[in-house]
């Protein structure tokens, strides 16, 4: 089954917007997506009609902003196949995810003389927490090199994970689109004892995520990438993981008892929620996993391999060796990510002149530093796309982009 | 309404498609390092400073065409200043990127407009019109301050 993008692109206001007369081609969600109005009124009626303090009313009103928190909670248990709702921590997105995840299994588990392996293909969201846990805890960081497709170079895996305790990694690279290979790394990993972190923020809004299937150990996502709103991002782990771990902010919330001495800690999920949480913001993400539901993720992912294929043709066929087209050539696979040079305009001037016609690319590195170093590149450009666009938009790129060539390359 | 022709001079794509006094220079010329965490670009500013006047600067790093176009025509009315001759073009040249941003924000400004002739660096004018690209406009400006700055604190502590 097709998805009918032209219907789709209704439900999204900013997308009717003209500027200067002109429409909004919107092709940065990689970034962050746009919000149906189903999210919206999501967020809307909790504070028009359940705004309460959750977990702790007596009184009808707070029950229900309790339900509308724990039911956004149910619909993301099931949208990623987790066992139980236990296993699924709110956070304020994918970024404190993966700080909680440094901050407490890997202040536990990572002393002096450890390694932990990630990959160059990282944002820094999963860079920094590493190297700030590094320089107290003074453990080695290794790399997962890639190759010249952008795939993950597998030639040296079993002795970079040799000895290692963690191995971190982006299920699907924000600025290659590369999918790495969630399944195998990890159970080669865990065969030789390590944990394993899926950076799943570029994944899950665009693929079926299923987190018993991959056999990863922890999963963290950001939920404004996925129609939801700006300010809540999920951080999943195993049960038994989570039970082990020290909470991370301490507060109201995730607390069982405090007296004069101490304190003990709540039950999962709450014990790593600390103080009130962001209920309207868990009933947008909740309104947005019922959207994605249902158009189904498996049509989501058809749609962006017909689209990214559609559009590195035509990048090819109109640029050919002048542009530089980063990352893997199969849309199979890669997400609708794509990043290119042009010869003779810099990233940064290429979305100026888009941005004459209202055409919305990334320009930058992407907060992937290592990357661009790898690619030997101080920045590219970056086009991302998402169930809301259709051909129409690549071929305005496309036109924006001779312009781009008219005026820097005579 | 802005437009891209203001922004994009005719001039400017020339110093972008062939930069002036690009290169490095050797120790004991000094290297002072410029960048701009939100587009990743970067430049590095050479000079040569001999009894007080600059008598070499060169522009590595890289960048968009604002960026780079700005560090070339720095480069080609820089050469050959005394320090303070320099200090006073680079006050000018932050004026100008000044006056115009008050302009747009309906700010006040004192008027003082310095009697330095800029030259093609007028050219750069139309940058303001578009408040992030300034940051690139004045990416090489402000590393060759720090790097007068850095040369004059050396020759303090001798
Ligand atoms: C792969 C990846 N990881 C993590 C993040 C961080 O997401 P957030 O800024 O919402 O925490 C992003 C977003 O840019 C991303 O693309």
């Amino acid at each position: 089954m097709t998805i009918d993008v032209t219907e789709i692109k209704k439900d999204f206001p900013v997308l009717q917007r003209h500027i200067n007369g002109k429409p909004l081609i919107y092709l940065d969600s990689a970034n962050t997506s746009q919000k149906p109005v189903s999210v919206m009124d999501a967020m809307e009626d909790y504070y028009r009609q359940f705004n309460a303090n959750v977990h702790r009313g007596s009184y009808q009103l707070a029950n229900e902003a309790t339900a509308i928190l724990e039911g956004s909670r149910d619909k993301v248990t099931s949208f990623i196949n987790a066992n139980s709702r236990q296993e699924v921590v709110f956070t304020k997105n994918a970024t404190e995810a993966m700080n909680l995840i440094s901050n407490t299994w890997g202040r536990e588990h990572l002393t002096d003389g450890d390694a932990i392996v990630l990959t160059e293909l990282e944002h820094h969201a999963n860079i920094v927490p590493w190297q700030m846990l590094a320089s107290e805890k003074n453990f080695e960081i290794r790399w997962i090199k890639i190759d010249d497709n952008g795939h993950l170079d597998l030639s040296d895996f079993d002795q970079l994970i040799r000895g290692a305790k963690l191995l971190s990694f982006a299920a699907m690279s924000n600025v290659l689109g590369t999918f790495t290979p969630v399944k195998e790394l990890t159970s080669r990993a865990q065969e030789m004892g390590l944990t394993v972190h899926a950076d799943a923020s570029q994944y899950t809004p665009h693929t079926k995520t299923d987190v018993q299937d991959m056999g990863i150990d922890f999963l963290t996502f950001t939920g404004h990438k996925l129609l939801g709103p700006m300010g809540i991002g999920v951080l999943w782990g195993k049960e038994s993981l989570l039970e082990s771990m020290p909470p991370f902010l301490g507060g109201g919330e995730m607390i069982l008892n405090v007296t004069k001495e101490g304190f003990s800690t709540n039950e999962l999920p709450w014990k790593f929620e600390a103080g009130t949480p962001m209920v309207a913001e868990a009933a947008g993400l909740g309104a947005a996993i019922d959207y994605l539901s249902d158009i189904g993720m498996d049509e989501i992912r058809n749609h962006e391999i017909d689209l990214t294929d559609y559009a590195l043709q035509c990048l090819v066929s109109e640029f050919g060796e002048t542009m530089s087209i980063f990352g893997p050539k199969n849309s199979l696979e890669r997400g609708g990510v794509i990043s290119f040079t042009f010869d003779g305009a810099h990233p940064h001037d290429i979305s100026q002149v888009l941005d004459e016609d209202n055409i919305c690319i990334r320009a930058g590195h992407h907060c992937a530093k290592p990357l661009m170093q790898v690619l030997n590149v101080g920045a590219t450009s970056r086009v991302s796309m998402y169930l809301y666009n259709d051909r129409s938009d690549i071929d305005a790129l496309v036109s924006g982009l001779h312009k781009v060539r008219d005026l820097f390359i005579p | 309404m802005a437009s891209l022709d203001d922004l994009y001079k005719e001039i400017i794509l020339d110093h972008y498609r062939s930069p002036r006094n690009q290169g490095e220079l050797e120790p004991p010329a000094h290297r002072c390092e410029g960048f701009n965490p939100l587009c990743g670009d970067e430049v590095i500013v050479f000079v040569s400073l001999i009894n007080n006047k600059i008598e070499e600067i060169k522009i590595g790093g890289q960048g968009c065409s604002i960026s780079q176009a700005s560090a070339s025509m720095m480069t080609e009315i820089i050469k050959g200043k005394s320090v303070s001759e320099a200090e006073e073009i680079i006050h000018a040249f932050k004026e100008m990127m000044d006056i115009y941003e008050s302009e747009l924000s309906g700010k006040e400004t004192d008027g003082t407009s310095s009697s330095i002739d800029l030259g093609d660096l007028e050219a750069l004018q139309g940058v303001v019109k578009y408040p992030v690209r300034i940051k690139c406009a004045t990416l090489a400006w402000n590393t060759l301050t720090q790097s007068i700055n850095e040369i004059q604190n050396i020759d303090d502590s001798l």
